[in-house]
């Protein structure tokens, strides 16, 4: 039987990193195909490109033995194929029933108006396939998040009832959300719908790939690197394949790892964020990198942006040098001398229409002033100065940033914390979308940092990357810190036993 | 996420429908303790009809602001559509003698007119801000010179019925009003664009995923404004019975305030047309009253200028605004 999805030497590349290398990816109607992947391996982008949000630099996509092209989300319902987001895309100020047919409401118009009742009852045919009793007339604002979910689940299989031939429903994590007895419900629904669809399932948690998938795909750094029926798999064995590769500590510089001094940076105290995480209580020493592993919803990320003061906590303590410090602001934290490095680099890190100099003074500003008046001279001689010491690759101080490479970009940022005088450092994904050789300068940066004694946390782009530059390891799971390990040069933990404390 | 928050939110998000209409009913009291005339059938209908005019022009501006935009070329428009339905009814200026036939032409002219603001600012990608203060702008320079800069006017009366007329001993302008609305309510509840409206103005990256043609419906809506925006212009020309590019003077501050003063939120997807009612009643019945009870004009434009501040501060939702520009 022909598989009635089927991918081809599927490649695509961003600025700076292949997403998919040559990937190649079929579902057949009546299976359950299950993808897995360390964050960023690829997964996402392979999704967005069936769904029409991605282009394909290379290869084909054939629906049921035909070669097709996706140019939009609405192309990709007319062909069968229906998605429901990671991150939830229920609208609202929409109804129920608004929500299912958002975008689709031809079928309920009369003279040009919609019949809200035909577009009610036809909701409730669907809310139905998801076991949800609610009035499909209700606002989506007054629900709650896993009724949302499968709001958001129904609107997928409400291609089912409208398109006549076989359907893919790719399920993007939809179980993050949901309770114990909704996902059973949920793998009901599904194990119904695979008699006349192909499944596509990504999520986290092994488990459950294990128990609803028949068929797995496991990927890593762009590329499909394993492929078996389910029964075959076990949790292990998918880690192993996950992970991949063994640890480099020269990559990671594990040789500079500083040796922590006793004095304490910053102590945190039953931090708490509501429903975000809760009671997190860590000591921050001077020359330690402190890493965070976790998934997606681990809480690992409002946890670094509450320290930035970029978030704001809901309970918790924090002591800096003895004193108890609040950290409101983000004004608050640079002021206590706590930079943050944020993942979104261009959006939060760095003043794109500015230039490297002005991005680099952009913190302590005022030590570059007179009398209200900015000196020039004084601002390019310290930005000359540490584009030497981090060999920042830039025609000169008064280029735009916007036209630095991203691992270029990346110091720039550093360089900014750096001249500021910060004594704490959060990265939040240093090297996220920067290719290899900038990697490993960021990595020498923050040996050096610490030698100097500054405090890093770390959220690493990969568990590799944590593991091997941290001193010690916390591990988040659903907002709590689950487990901590010492990861001292040649010492350091594998990775199967962090991952079996993330998920 | 956040449950608990969201839950404990709603209740406040619930009190915040209904503050409009509490201030329109405590304001009404508070006048009419003022002043026993306020609440007489005459004085009543006095203010519905000053409200006509301002109603038809809120019906258009609530749709942009709900979809996230703003439209300030409201008084560019009216003096347009004023000047050229003047012109082609019977007048003092030109021959011409169109009657009621001019009604639908000056309205098309507006409905144009927010189409070149929704192509404008689709194509270009420049804020809705700027472009409609352009396009407003122009509009008044454009009525300016159609007339030389003087005034036209109107000998027309089948046309002046438009405002003066009396249906049921109710004046015209009220009833066409009311029509606006229910117009524009059919269109927010019952028509694709409607929905769609909401589905932008709340996250536009999700309904672009549903397959919503945002453009289109970005370039329609400013076109819809156009149109409600005409019809205030032809309501205005007939109720002064002259056409001049002054004549919109002060529309848009009253229309941008009573769409935000009844509820409609400016950062988009919040909001209603009938919250819009509300908003230009509390805005005219402010005016009346304060008229009533003697307060200096100087002052009156202060407090109008004071509510529209402490509308907009009330309405927002803080927690969703991490950068204000």
């Amino acid at each position: 039987m022909l598989p009635a999805l089927e991918m081809k030497g599927i490649s695509k590349s961003f600025p700076g990193v292949k997403a998919l290398d040559s990937v190649s990816f079929s579902a057949a109607t009546g299976e359950v195909v299950g993808l897995i992947g360390e964050n960023g391996a690829g997964k996402s982008t392979l999704l967005k490109i069936l769904n029409g949000v991605y282009k394909p630099d290379a290869g084909s996509i054939a629906i049921d033995g035909r070669n097709v092209e996706i140019r939009s989300a609405r192309d990709a319902f007319n062909k069968g194929i229906a998605m429901v987001f990671q991150e939830q895309s229920v609208i609202s100020s929409l109804t129920i029933a608004e929500n299912i047919f958002l975008g689709r409401e031809e079928e309920f118009l009369r003279f040009g108006l919609i019949s809200k009742a035909r577009m009610n009852e036809a909701a409730a045919q669907e809310l139905e396939k998801v076991r949800l009793k609610i009035h499909p007339g209700t606002l989506a604002a007054d629900l709650s998040f896993s009724d949302r979910q499968m709001v958001e689940i129904a609107k997928a299989l409400s291609l089912d009832t409208r398109i006549k031939r076989d359907v893919t429903i790719l399920l993007d994590e939809p179980t993050s959300v949901l309770e114990k007895k909704e996902v059973a419900m949920l793998f009901d629904i599904v194990r119904e719908l695979k008699q006349r669809a192909s499944i596509v399932f990504i999520s986290h948690r092994l488990d459950e790939v294990l128990e609803i998938c028949d068929r797995i795909y496991v990927m890593r750094d762009g590329r499909v690197v394993h492929e078996s029926p389910a029964a075959n798999a076990d949790v292990h064995t998918l880690h192993q394949q996950m992970v991949g590769r063994q640890l480099q500590h020269e990559y990671y510089r594990e040789e500079k790892q500083a040796q922590p001094s006793a004095t304490i940076a910053l102590k945190v105290d039953k931090l708490s964020k509501a429903g975000i995480f809760q009671d997190v209580s860590f000591d921050l020493h001077q020359g330690e990198v402190l890493g965070i592993a976790g998934v997606i919803g681990s809480g690992r990320e409002a946890l670094a942006r509450c320290l930035a003061g970029y978030e704001k906590v809901d309970g918790g303590t924090l002591h800096m040098g003895g004193k108890a410090v609040r950290l409101a602001t983000a004004h608050d934290a640079v002021g206590r001398g706590i930079g943050f490095v944020p993942s979104e680099r261009k959006v939060e890190g760095l003043i794109t229409p500015f230039t490297v100099a002005e991005n680099m003074t952009l913190a302590c500003l005022s030590k570059f002033t007179s009398g209200g008046i900015i000196s020039g001279a004084k601002e390019s001689a310290i930005a000359k100065d540490w584009i030497a010491k981090l060999g920042i690759k830039t025609p000169s101080t008064k280029t735009m940033v916007v036209s630095l490479s991203g691992g270029n970009q990346q110091k720039v940022v550093l360089a900014k914390w750096r001249i500021a005088g910060v004594k704490i450092l959060i990265l939040d994904h240093p090297t996220r979308g920067i290719d290899v050789g900038a990697k490993e300068d960021v990595y020498s940066l923050v040996r050096e940092m610490t030698a100097q004694g500054l405090a890093v946390i770390l959220l690493g782009d990969t568990l590799d990357e944590v593991i091997g530059l941290s001193s010690r390891i916390l591990v988040m799971k659903d907002g709590v810190v689950n487990a901590s390990f010492n990861a001292p040069a040649g010492g350091k933990p594998a990775q199967l036993e962090i991952i079996q404390h993330m998920m | 996420m956040a449950l608990a928050v969201r839950t404990s939110k709603a209740g406040f998000a619930k009190w915040r429908a209904w503050a409009p209409l509490a201030v329109l009913a405590g304001l009404c009291i508070l006048v009419s303790l003022f002043n026993s005339n306020f609440l007489t059938v005459s004085n009543s209908l006095r203010l519905l009809n000053t409200a006509a005019i301002p109603l038809v022009l809120s019906m258009g501006a609530t749709f942009i602001i709900l979809m996230g935009s703003i439209d300030l070329s409201v008084e560019g428009v009216i003096a347009v559509t004023a000047v050229t339905v003047s012109l082609l009814v019977a007048n003092d200026l030109t021959g011409y003698d169109y009657g009621l036939w001019a009604v639908p032409v000056a309205i098309i002219a507006g409905g144009l007119l927010g189409l070149l603001n929704g192509v404008l600012h689709v194509r270009l990608k420049t804020p809705s801000f700027m472009t409609t203060l352009g396009v407003g702008f122009a509009g008044v320079g454009i009525a300016t010179a159609m007339l030389g800069g003087q005034t036209v006017r109107i000998s027309d009366q089948t046309f002046r019925a438009l405002s003066l007329g009396r249906v049921g001993g109710v004046p015209m302008a009220i009833w066409i009003a009311l029509s606006a609305v229910i117009v524009a309510y059919i269109i927010q509840e019952r028509t694709r664009i409607g929905r769609w409206v909401y589905a932008i103005g709340t996250d536009e990256t999700t309904a672009r995923q549903a397959g919503i043609p945002i453009e289109r419906t970005r370039i329609l809506i400013f076109s819809l404004a156009g149109l409600f925006y005409g019809l205030g212009g032809v309501l205005s020309a007939a109720q002064f019975g002259q056409g001049h590019a002054l004549i919109s003077q002060g529309r848009l501050f009253t229309t941008v305030t009573a769409v935000v003063v009844g509820g409609t939120s400016l950062s988009g997807g919040v909001g209603s047309v009938l919250n819009s009612v509300v908003g230009v009643l509390i805005v005219v019945v402010l005016a009346n009253g304060m008229v009533l009870m003697g307060v200096e004009p100087y002052i009156q434009q202060g407090v109008q200028g004071l509510l529209i501040i402490v509308a907009v501060a009330l309405s927002l939702d803080r927690s969703r605004l991490d950068v204000v520009k």
